[in-house]
């Protein structure tokens, strides 16, 4: 995904050099074929803060030009974030990862 | 019969701690974790208070996986061009049994699930507990998994899965979950070599610097921190999630920011990002803590919101391997004592009672409010740096003016009132004093 799908506020300049996706890129994803998340795009549509889109720091949330949301659950830290910030009854379906998969941190 | 005696839910501090007690008591222990290894999943920011450990691991300090001891610890207010700093320093903290300590939550928490297994506990990782098993009373009798056959049964089932807890949920201890009781914690660990983190934070050896930062977060309540491990720098801020969304500022701009105020900037500069990475933080202490028992089932660490975050406080692993520690212990008194209901396993909320885990949280129980507050966030920091300014400014010919006169002057002009400054200090006082 491009930084500018990721909603054009990504500007590389903003920390040093790094493009999202660079930064993206220094944490490890054993990535799951199956979502555990859901977002429910009908739920979205008429929502009119978005916290999602600025609060999730793997900036998963991007809302299209025709006022929807799409989400890509790949490089997902686990966090909570989301369906913390969002006030929308079944806007997000959020569960763990399959055992073994998802965002690992490394040893040294 | 059950399958075993006891299962513990989450290989992070608590869950580690509370199969050590509980399988050194002779019970048959199953330790689950959900990633590849204890530890994967888990970040934060940097700073571990092992004291706790003395009772359990002997000696831990010659074996624990530590980076640097922290010798220096420094508080920062920042507004956008002022800095001010209390910086402490002890040597005594570079020595056993020592205070603080940098380490990695990945080299941590395997460290930790390793004695686990030595005590007995059987680890199995890669596997997610999706649900509680429960009797028709609604006891809890075990746990569901995602593997096939893979439910679990067990006299008694702590829960120790960390700050998103859908066992606690499940088991209906959580009245709500609130947004405004969580900050978002993200995290940048940049690299640099040994001699020059040494040189930048005038440390040597082994010793190392925390620094907790008050303003620098861009608007968005919350706070930053700077650590030093061996090889890198942990930078990172813990940002009130109900602002967050509001404020329009997403959180890797928040640590740009930060990074480039004119007193963070030299530190880090040159810093290799190594890591990106962000966790949840439950941070509104007693004010949102769940009930911890219920028949058959105990929770502990961070699914409790036992985490303190108070401000220059940032104490969640301490907190998680006593009440783990305590949970392990008080299931093995209600398994030997036969009685597996929430009154045969009181003794967990004695033991948090009696020590630490509560007094410290009843203690500072309006500080976190307090700390993440819009005066103390907005208006405070840029009102202390003024006088301190002016109370360092020379501004001859004119008279150096009193401080009496600073305070009052600077208060008004920050637009701050007599009535909450005064409310303010007194809780504060009344936490912190
Ligand atoms: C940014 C940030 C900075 C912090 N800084 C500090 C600091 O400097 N010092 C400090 O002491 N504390 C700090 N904390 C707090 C500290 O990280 C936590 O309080 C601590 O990790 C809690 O430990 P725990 O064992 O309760 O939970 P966790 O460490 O979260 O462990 C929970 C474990 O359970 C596993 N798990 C969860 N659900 C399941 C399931 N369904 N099935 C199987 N396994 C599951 C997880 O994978 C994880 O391993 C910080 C936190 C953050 C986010
Ligand atoms: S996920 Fe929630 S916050 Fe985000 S756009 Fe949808 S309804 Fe709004
Ligand atoms: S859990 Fe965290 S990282 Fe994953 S989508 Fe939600 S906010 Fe983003």
């Amino acid at each position: 995904m491009s930084d500018t799908a990721r909603g054009g506020m990504l500007e590389p300049h903003a920390w040093g050099g790094l493009s999202f996706q660079e930064r993206m890129a220094t944490a490890e994803f054993r990535i799951h074929h199956t979502p555990h998340i859901v977002v429910d795009g009908r739920v979205c549509a008429d929502c009119s803060t978005r916290e999602c889109v600025v609060a999730c720091p793997a900036a998963l949330f991007v809302p299209t030009a025709e006022g929807g949301i799409v989400f890509n659950h790949e490089q997902c830290f686990e966090c909570g974030t989301c369906y913390l910030v969002c006030n929308r009854e079944g806007a997000i379906t959020w569960s763990y990862p399959e055992g073994g998969h998802g965002v690992v941190f490394r040893r040294t | 019969m059950t399958d075993v005696d006891v299962i513990v839910v989450g290989g992070g501090p608590a869950g580690s701690c509370a199969a050590i007690t509980a399988a050194r008591a002779g019970l048959d222990v199953v330790l689950i974790e959900r990633g590849p290894f204890p530890g994967s999943k888990n970040m934060y920011g940097g700073v571990v208070y092992p004291r706790i450990l003395d009772g359990l691991i002997p000696n831990w300090w010659e074996e624990a996986p530590v980076q640097r001891w922290v010798t220096r610890r420094s508080t920062m207010l920042l507004t956008p061009t002022q800095a001010l700093t209390v910086d402490f320093r002890s040597q005594a903290w570079g020595a056993p049994p020592y205070n603080g300590a940098t380490a990695y939550r990945p080299d941590w928490d395997h460290w930790l699930a390793g004695h686990a297994e030595a005590a007995g506990a059987q680890l199995i990782t890669s596997t997610v507990v999706t649900g509680l098993l429960r009797a028709p009373s609604g006891a809890v009798t075990g746990v569901r998994t995602d593997r096939p056959d893979g439910d679990l049964t067990a006299k008694v089932v702590i829960a120790c899965d960390g700050v998103n807890s859908f066992l606690a949920k499940e088991a209906g201890l959580y009245e709500h979950t609130d947004a405004k009781h969580f900050t978002l914690g993200v995290k940048e660990t940049l690299a640099l070599p040994k001699e020059v983190i040494d040189e930048r934070f005038a440390v040597r050896d082994n010793h190392g610097v925390d620094i907790e930062i008050l303003g620098g977060t861009g608007g968005v309540n919350g706070g930053g921190f700077l650590y030093t491990n061996l090889e890198t720098l942990a930078i990172g801020v813990v940002l009130k999630l109900t602002k967050l969304g509001a404020q329009k500022a997403r959180p890797e701009e928040i640590i740009a920011g930060l990074k480039r105020h004119p007193a963070i900037a030299p530190l880090v500069q040159d810093g290799e990002l190594k890591e990106y990475s962000a966790h949840v933080i439950p941070e509104a202490g007693l004010t949102m803590m769940p009930k911890m028992i219920a028949d058959g089932l105990l929770v502990a660490g961070d699914a409790a919101a036992l985490c303190l975050a108070a401000g220059i406080w940032l104490e969640g692993v301490n907190f998680a391997m006593a009440s783990g520690m305590y949970a392990g212990e008080a299931a093995a008194e209600a398994v030997r004592a036969g009685d597996l209901t929430a009154v045969g396993l009181a003794g967990y909320q004695r033991r948090l009672s009696d020590t630490f885990v509560l007094k410290d949280h009843r203690r500072l129980k309006r500080a976190p409010e307090l700390v993440l507050s819009d005066r103390v966030q907005h208006l405070y920091p840029q009102m202390i740096a003024n006088v301190a300014e002016r109370m360092f400014r020379v501004d001859n010919p004119d008279p150096k003016p009193g401080l009496r006169r600073i305070l009052a002057q600077e208060r008004k002009r920050a637009g701050v009132r007599r009535r909450d400054l005064a409310r303010d200090g007194w809780i504060g006082f009344r936490s912190f004093g």
